[in-house]
């Protein structure tokens, strides 16, 4: 039964085995107070777990509850950590997995700086109207779009105005809330 | 009750309402104004030590062996900053304090202020909970919410930062009856359902084993009784972590030893080769559970924890209840009690031939000398000298502290104060501090290595003032040994800057830290030496000088499973020149 020492130099086990990864969002019940922010992000870069957005303000200005909407990825065990390391966070009154529900909708603004003369002012005009983007700010070479949407008819968007003259990009992050009467 | 009064009395009021006795403590320039209201009462008992590290294991150590909140107080800045290692590994440890430090003026946050940190922003990642106190009127609530949530739920270390003109500042105070905390409101009562399931996977089990830890400890010594009224009910065996050792008697015949890393043999294959483990306030660590995926392959797993988090992190459990152990304990022993179970009578006698089998390697075995003095044997003495006493041991970091784990055999529940998730050199001495002012008629005795007490070391001059007759018993075999084991195991025998040169001599360091020092260096001296230490009224520094190349078996090496231990007994059985008769068995 005994051994001798192998190759492993390390003082930790070996990393486990990559499961499924999933993508989540969830949504965070916290008190609105200094530094409720900073642990739940102390918490994600702490423990190594992934933000692809979040989205943070106060709901509910009379019981100072703000919510915060992350979305993040990982496999089954991770998201339950994850779900359970905001929970233990003393501030934290409920953490709501939406995409678990199956019942959450999901919106995201963002503003597209487009510019260009000629055809390509008038393309980007016609496929703004195509996604029902408004157009918040125009001068004589440029133009600025508001979109609100899926994240993916964002990213569609954006990728369409690559090539007619696309400047920059400011998105909000992921917000969401559960279909229903229901208060989650 | 309402009053008001300034912020530094209310730190004080509060502390009073709290029922802390003892503050461990370090002034300076941010805390004048709570110094001088402690100067001005008497109730409250306060422990200079020499460096802000040594307050927050002082405290950790007073807080393991009474059950009480441990309590802390510093200044800001650098105070701040030296309490983080105790605060970190008090969070590894579930041990419950609250931290008071001091901070600038509240109109120079975030100035760079002379002795200025961001003391909530450092500490965030180290405590359960923190908060910097902006309004005086907030003080009272804010305590009394700190000692709250550090001792309820799993326990842990909260931090109260305060400026210098919240304390001088006049407020109301109200007292902890009129605070109840909106959010935390943690769960003791386990879901009878689930342990209802617990005890059906039980009652069927063939190979069963208890795996238990720190949070039976935690749970208060109701649970401990609970522990061993079920383990005697079943029949099952049982083994623990590090954390948990004296939960369960070590006499007893059920008890198999601490398992992991450098646990027995026995312990590690039961849990290799159960059908049932019953994972009961632990939390499947990496030194517990070695390689994840041939962790106990073929058993089903119930797990214990009032902390949500535990469950499903390492390892999958297939029944999990989440509760206060004495609660779920409660249930079990209730339900196993009134159904009239009866376990796998059969089946048990079976895994326990096998268990005895495993037994019969005594992996603790090493070879004895009569030239120096083996590390191991030094300790077995030291139980043998000290068990009908009235004895807490405390530990630093490394070979000594497994081999006070193996060897020193723990009856009783906060016997045993060690650095367990951080792993802290230094622990043990300031631990040792706290553990005394708590019990100050009771033998204390810190089972320490050369390496490791050396970084807490001023510690003594602690010891020194308040007349605390802390026994130091320092394993001296010259080397950081868990370090140079590695190395010489892993490392090709490079031993890269692992060797202690030019050690204090210790003896003489007694004398000038105002205690006595005792050096002993042949086996044939030790028990008198020993029994020399206990009857001293005064700390000691024990100069235990031990054989330099002493390695700690058994070894799980990292990334291998349970059933890959090395055992000492191999490693002799290549020497032909010793004999059975040159090996103690134990």
């Amino acid at each position: 039964m005994s051994t001798q020492p192998g190759s492993s130099t390390s003082h930790y086990p070996a990393a486990a085995v990559k499961e499924q990864i999933v993508h989540r969002t969830l949504s965070v019940v916290v008190d609105n107070e200094p530094g409720v922010l900073a642990r739940v992000i102390g918490l994600f870069s702490g423990r190594g777990y992934n933000i692809d957005s979040l989205t943070v303000s106060e709901t509910e200005h009379e019981k100072h509850l703000s919510r915060i909407t992350i979305a993040t990825m990982g496999t089954p065990m991770v998201i339950e950590q994850i779900k359970h390391q905001l929970e233990r966070l003393v501030p934290v009154h409920r953490v709501i997995d939406l995409t678990e529900t199956g019942r959450a909708i999901e919106r995201e603004l963002a503003l597209i700086k487009v510019k260009g003369k000629g055809e390509n002012r008038v393309e980007a005009l016609r496929l703004a109207d195509a996604f029902r983007a408004r157009v918040i700010d125009a001068s004589t070479e440029s133009f600025i779009f508001e979109l609100t949407g899926k994240p993916e008819k964002i990213d569609q968007f954006v990728l369409l105005m690559a090539p007619i003259g696309l400047v920059e990009v400011s998105r909000t992050g992921i917000c969401a809330i559960a279909r229903g009467p229901e208060e989650m | 009750m309402q009053k008001e009064m300034t912020g530094a009395e209310m730190v004080i009021q509060a502390l009073n309402d709290q029922g802390v006795e003892h503050i461990f403590g370090y002034p300076g320039g941010a805390v004048l104004p709570i110094y001088d209201a402690l100067f001005q009462q008497e109730k409250l008992k306060h422990i200079l030590v020499r460096h802000e590290q040594g307050a927050a294991h002082a405290a950790e150590g007073y807080a393991r062996s009474t059950g009480k909140v441990g309590c802390v107080l510093v200044t800001s800045g650098p105070g701040a900053t030296n309490a983080v290692t105790g605060l970190t590994d008090a969070l590894m440890d579930s041990i419950p304090l609250v931290v008071i430090t001091g901070q600038v003026p509240t109109h120079l946050i975030g100035n760079d202020a002379f002795q200025e940190c961001d003391t909530v922003g450092i500490t965030r990642p180290c405590t359960k909970h923190n908060y910097l106190v902006r309004a005086v009127n907030d003080l009272a609530r804010i305590l009394h919410e700190a000692f709250y949530i550090a001792g309820s739920g799993r326990p842990g270390p909260v931090v109260v930062d305060i400026p210098k003109d919240v304390q001088f500042a006049k407020g109301m105070y109200i007292s902890p009856r009129s605070v109840q905390h909106k959010t935390y409101q943690p769960k003791v009562k386990g879901d009878i359902a689930k342990i209802k399931q617990a005890v059906e996977l039980m009652r069927h089990a063939k190979k069963p084993v208890f795996y238990t830890g720190g949070g039976i400890i935690n749970s208060g010594n109701e649970a401990s009784v609970l522990l061993r009224e079920m383990v005697k009910l079943t029949g099952f065996p049982i083994t623990s972590t590090l954390m948990g050792l004296g939960a369960f008697p070590a006499a007893n015949p059920q008890w198999l030893g601490m398992l992991g890393m450098h646990g027995t043999y026995e312990a590690n294959l039961a849990m290799h080769d159960c059908d049932v483990m019953i994972c009961i306030g632990a939390r499947f660590d990496d030194r517990i559970t070695g390689r994840l995926d041939s962790f106990s392959p073929n058993s089903k797993k119930i797990h214990v924890d009032i902390d949500p988090s535990s469950i499903n992190k390492n390892v999958k459990a297939d029944v999990a209840i989440i509760g206060d152990c004495a609660h779920v304990l409660e249930d079990m022993v209730r339900l196993w009690r009134a159904e009239s179970v009866q376990p796998d009578k059969k089946a048990l006698a079976e895994w326990w031939k096998q268990i005895d089998k495993w037994r019969g390697r005594k992996s603790l075995a090493y070879k004895n000398s009569s030239e120096s003095i083996k590390p191991q044997y030094a300790i077995q003495r030291l139980y043998e000298l000290t068990k009908g006493m009235d004895t807490y041991i405390t530990t630093e970091v490394g070979q000594h502290q497994m081999w006070a784990a193996q060897f020193y055999q723990f009856q009783e529940p906060r016997r045993w104060m060690t650095s367990g998730g951080l792993g802290t050199m230094g622990y043990g001495l300031p631990a040792a501090v706290g553990v005394q002012v708590a019990h100050p008629n009771s033998l204390v005795i810190d089972i320490a290595g050369e390496a490791s007490v050396l970084m807490t070391m001023q510690e003594m001059s602690t010891a020194a003032q308040y007349d605390l007759p802390i026994k130091i018993f320092i394993l001296n075999n010259e080397y950081m040994g868990m370090v140079r084991q590695w190395q010489e195991l892993l490392h090709g025998g490079r031993y890269s800057h692992s060797y202690s040169e030019a050690l204090p001599d210790f003896v003489k360091l007694a004398e000038a830290y105002h205690a006595v020092g005792i050096r002993c260096q042949k086996p044939g001296d030790l028990d008198g030496a020993i029994q020399e230490m206990i009857k001293v009224k005064k700390p000691v520094l024990f100069d235990c000088v031990v054989d330099k190349t002493e390695n700690c078996f058994p070894m799980i090496p990292s990334g291998r499973a349970h059933n890959e231990m090395i055992l000492g007994d191999a490693a002799e059985s290549l020497d032909e020149a010793i004999t059975e008769e040159g090996k103690v068995m134990v």
